[in-house]
């Protein structure tokens, strides 16, 4: 079926080469390729904001990162200081990451690698954020740091007093299903991402395979917004989770 | 019915049901962001916003059924 019509579309990352027992896949080639670019685009800012006369690059990025940390007041108030790191490299590396995958290149140069065998042809780059290690890794990130920043604001105690309470009985069946709901944000966190973002991926090869000419482009235009709409979720679910996770129950 | 037919069969009706709940969500997100936006236009970068990312949620259910079906016809 996939030979007869050349669409070429794997839900996992494949592997290109072996790197001292690393299998290293194409998403996790683009991974340094744009994470690279972000650390230089980082140095960058860091040099600019010592000279006297900024350059138009730093006065942009001081846009990007001002209307981000307006957008988490609104969630954490006074808190936002404390967490505004973590939450705006989620974004700016998830949104990075999203973006990159609609790069001209991404998924249509292929290599041809040898597997048991038999010559099969695979995409040199695949976006990170299509390829569910990536959305899960985030995910269990996020999660696990939420309960973290619980424990370190309200104390142990506090922490267990969110889901267990001694004078209210039925708060041991409410408090065991909240714990489940806790886990289960680790799979809806990283099937969302990588949904949106792979779906994205599959849209735009069914489409240029049906019709070849100009239709791809408002469908382009659709990823590009999709990919910033999903880089949004996720940090603002996770600014919420947080700000929930860091106040007290009553 | 042969296992192939059957596979394309759940992968149709996997998307085909997965979405219908997602469809009517967000049709009524949409109508009430209009009702709040016609009873208070002021507020409309805030609706927009919220709106939005209510949309994300309800279709991130619509997705799920989408990559079930994706795995159902490509693994």
């Amino acid at each position: 079926m996939e030979e007869q019509n050349k669409l070429h579309i794997s839900i996992k990352a494949e592997k290109i080469f072996n790197l001292f027992g690393f299998d290293i896949t194409n998403s996790f080639l683009l991974s340094l390729l744009v994470l690279s670019i972000f650390v230089f685009g980082a140095f960058i800012y860091y040099y600019q904001s010592k000279f006297k006369n900024k350059g138009s690059f730093y006065y942009f990025i001081n846009f990007i990162i001002g209307s981000l940390y307006n957008l988490f007041y609104s969630v954490l108030k006074e808190k936002t200081d404390y967490f505004f790191p973590l939450l705006a490299s989620f974004f700016l590396f998830i949104l990075l990451q999203n973006w990159a995958g609609l790069l001209p290149g991404v998924g249509s140069i292929l290599l041809k690698i040898k597997e048991n065998e038999e010559i099969v042809k695979i995409p040199l780059f695949r976006a990170n954020t299509a390829d569910l290690n990536t959305t899960l890794a985030l995910a269990i990130i996020s999660v696990f740091l939420s309960q973290f920043f619980s424990i370190k604001y309200l104390g142990f105690r506090g922490y267990l007093e969110k889901f267990y309470r001694l004078k209210d009985p039925m708060s041991f069946f409410i408090g065991t299903l909240e714990i489940i709901s806790e886990f289960s944000k680790i799979v809806s966190f990283s099937f969302r991402l990588f949904g949106n973002i792979f779906a994205g991926e599959v849209l735009l090869v069914i489409i240029a395979f049906l019709i070849p000419f100009f239709l791809s482009f408002p469908f382009l235009i659709l990823e590009l917004f999709v990919g910033f709409i999903q880089a949004l979720v996720f940090t603002m679910l996770t600014a919420v989770f947080i700000s929930v996770a860091v106040s007290k129950h009553h | 019915m042969t296992p192939e037919v059957a596979k394309f069969f759940a992968t149709a009706l996997t998307i085909a049901i997965g979405s219908i709940g997602p469809a009517i969500g967000i049709g009524m997100i949409g109508s009430k962001a209009v009702e709040a936006l016609g009873r208070n236009p002021e507020a409309e970068s805030a609706i927009r916003t919220t709106m939005i990312l209510a949309i994300a949620f309800a279709e991130a259910v619509a997705i799920y059924a989408l990559v079930v079906a994706l795995i159902i016809k490509f693994v």
